[in-house]
């Protein structure tokens, strides 16, 4: 298979002649002259908005309690599950990218492993909050830290809000480290190039004190390796883990053996599909189609096929495994699933995370941005939508038929996720201003060994 | 090109992490330290009373028991203050015009009663029910410490959460004999722990279940 004129036949996608001069001006261009200002400012106000209407909501909440949101009898995981699943699914995309892709190397992730990691760093803060908001008294939520009390008691380990905490704390930190280890070196560049004393410093703290000696790569090059194993492990057991939080539950629809796989493929599908959408964005962003190819969408668009797969094949199973078990209730819930109230869901993820999906066996769409961003889009909303479909709907079919109940969210439940938005956005505009995008020197890197001039 | 730090700008950052992680580290052992201070749980701090009564006097030099004044304890989940009548069960005999019993007598003329201060008290959420305990013969002291050697009234324990599971999780060593049980000074010679577990059994005591939330947050 040979590929398109446009598309370059080389390891890291990009053209075999790039200089260093382009890369880095390309790079780190923008954190002097940002290309497009305008588009800027507008993401910038509707980052702002969007997170003033979160500080908004969380205060509403934070004053009347929990009651504002739509959950209720029987149904006690809304919207702060369903979101903070949504959201730290959507985080493990950026750790596979940066850390799996790294450790089998494949140059062609340099161009995309800092926006991925970004990504993964903001949408696990914005996981991070639903629980402690859903805590109902946030301000205690110290109390699930394992810490030495006067009451004598430990974190209950058997519940899986101590889970989500040391999911959660421990992914965070890794992905932290591993983006600012990882960006060591451009900070570095950053610093160099930096005009004013404020930015330097700043950078040059950032960089601390980067050289790049001999003994700084080795030590750099350690590093994140060691990094890198421990966060591919996090990805599986964080995205293992929540899907226990559901086995956990009594509801019938939560207990399928594949919930663990199912919901490491939907949450990499997920990620992978805002890292498409942000990928375009950037590239349109800071002007760096010529680092952000063609090649690299196609490529992104194939991943996103085939974890998609991967998660039709989880369907699949949920919808097989009921009948499988002879579980009356259990298919009774399935049932609920496809043609409940809430049966809208069900399809909306069977028609955008299997159906819409398909339009990317064709490489006329992984290749045209617009029509790869729509797609990708169309998953995220699909993704939202499964976990709706299994969050929802089997909790609203209690074992006991006088138990049965229904589930509408708050007007506080929509603004707090829209809010959300806000909460990832802010920063990551921030971070196109001031953070090298791109890992400049690992391009780099990869452009000298596809030449062969050491 | 110039240089953007000093010569000793490493070791100053060294230092601030340093400073932040000793920080970080200490603040949260003094908080600790301070949650658990006699300040905070009110151990051993006297509590003003409407007028000075000795329970160092009345129980450890006179032997009145407990139950003679708070009469309920075996019964209900409140101990109960002895009304003024109680007091007047000697006080209309002896020492019956000493200045210091004066608002006694004027609690018994006006028919109002006297306004003692709470030592010990528990939040709400805490289900606590003094018969209980004093039936399966945790002694007073247990909690209470040597109230017939304490002038005035204080707390002797900050009776935290972290008390009330220790001896639900292992009862055993906490427990007396029937009839010991308001016997402040009481003393065995016995294993308490063999003694304790002879009396769960003979009592049919089922630590099991015993520090399940439930049990005080009802």
């Amino acid at each position: 298979m040979r590929p398109e004129p446009l598309l370059h036949d080389t390891g890291h996608f990009l053209p075999r002649d790039l200089s260093d001069q382009q890369v880095s001006r390309q790079v780190f261009g923008p954190l002097q002259q940002f290309p497009r200002r305008v588009a800027w400012r507008w993401l910038f106000g509707i980052a702002i908005t969007l997170l003033l209407m979160y500080l908004a909501s969380a205060t509403v909440l934070l004053a009347n309690g929990v009651g504002m949101w739509g959950n209720n009898q029987p149904v006690h995981w809304g919207y702060g599950i369903l979101n903070y699943i949504w959201w730290l699914g959507i985080g493990h995309a950026g750790t596979f990218i940066s850390a799996l892709l790294l450790l089998i190397e494949r140059p062609w992730r340099h161009t995309l492993n800092r926006l991925a990691e970004l990504m993964t760093l903001m949408a696990v803060i914005c996981a991070a909050l639903y629980p402690i908001l859903h805590l109902g008294r946030p301000w205690l939520f110290y109390w699930i830290l394992p810490y030495p009390n006067e009451m004598g008691l430990w974190p209950q380990f058997k519940s899986p809000t101590a889970w989500d905490m040391f999911a959660i704390l421990s992914y965070l930190t890794v992905s932290l480290l591993f983006l600012l280890v990882g960006a060591i070196p451009d900070f570095a560049t950053a610093r160099d190039r930096a005009q004013g004393a404020l930015r330097q410093t700043l950078y040059g703290l950032m960089a601390l004190g980067w050289r790049g000696s001999q003994q700084h790569w080795a030590l750099w090059r350690s590093t994140t390796r060691v990094l890198a194993m421990l966060a591919i492990p996090l990805v599986f057991a964080v995205s293992s883990g929540y899907s226990f939080l559901l086995t956990m539950g009594p509801q019938s629809g939560w207990h399928s053996t594949l919930f663990p796989p199912y919901f490491v493929a939907g949450a990499v599908f997920s990620g992978f599909a805002l890292v498409a959408l942000l990928a375009i964005g950037v590239r349109w962003l800071l002007h760096i189609e010529a680092l952000i190819t063609l090649r690299h969408l196609d490529m992104l668009g194939r991943l996103l096929l085939a974890t998609g797969w991967l998660t039709a094949y989880g369907y699949l199973m949920d919808l097989f495994m009921p009948f499988y078990s002879g579980d009356t209730h259990e298919i009774e819930v399935l049932l609920t699933r496809l043609s409940g109230p809430h049966a809208w869901s069900f399809w909306l993820a069977i028609v955008c995370n299997v159906g819409v999906l398909q339009a990317l066996w064709w490489r006329s769409v992984r290749q045209r941005p617009g029509v790869l961003a729509a797609v990708a889009l169309a998953v995220l909303v699909g993704m939202w939508a499964e976990r709706f479909m299994l969050v929802i709907p089997p909790q609203t079919r209690d074992f006991l038929v006088s138990t049965w109940g229904g589930y509408t969210p708050t007007i506080w439940d929509w603004t707090l996720f829209i809010g959300s938005f806000g909460v990832f956005l802010l920063p990551y505009s921030l971070f196109l201003r001031y953070v090298p995008m791109v890992s400049a020197f690992e391009v780099k890197q990869a452009l000298h060994q596809e030449r062969g001039d050491d | 090109m110039a240089q953007i730090f000093s010569r000793s700008a490493d070791t100053w950052l060294r230092l601030g992490l340093l400073v932040l992680f000793v920080g970080l580290t200490g603040g949260l052992l003094v908080a600790l330290a301070l949650d658990r201070s006699d300040y905070r749980t009110g151990r051993n701090w006297v509590v003003e009373q409407p007028l000075p009564f000795s329970h160092a006097h009345h129980v450890g030099e006179l032997k009145i028991d407990c139950r003679y004044c708070h009469s309920s304890v075996e019964s209900s989940a409140m101990a109960s203050l002895p009304p003024t009548e109680t007091c007047m069960t000697c006080h209309s005999q002896i020492w019956k015009n000493a200045d210091l019993l004066e608002p006694l007598r004027k609690s018994l003329r006006e028919s109002q009663p006297l306004h003692w201060q709470r030592v010990v008290e528990l939040p709400d959420y805490v289900y606590f029910h003094h018969g209980v305990h004093v039936n399966a013969g945790v002694g007073c002291s247990e909690c209470h410490g040597a109230v017939d050697r304490m002038q005035l009234m204080f707390k002797a324990e900050p009776l935290s959460m972290g008390q009330c599971l220790a001896c639900h999780r292992d009862p055993a060593p906490h427990l007396r004999p029937a009839g010991q049980v308001t016997r402040l000074q009481w003393h065995t010679d016995q294993d308490r722990r063999a003694l304790g577990e002879q009396l769960m059994k003979d009592r049919r005591i089922d630590p099991r279940g015993l520090s399940d939330c439930g049990i005080c947050h009802r």
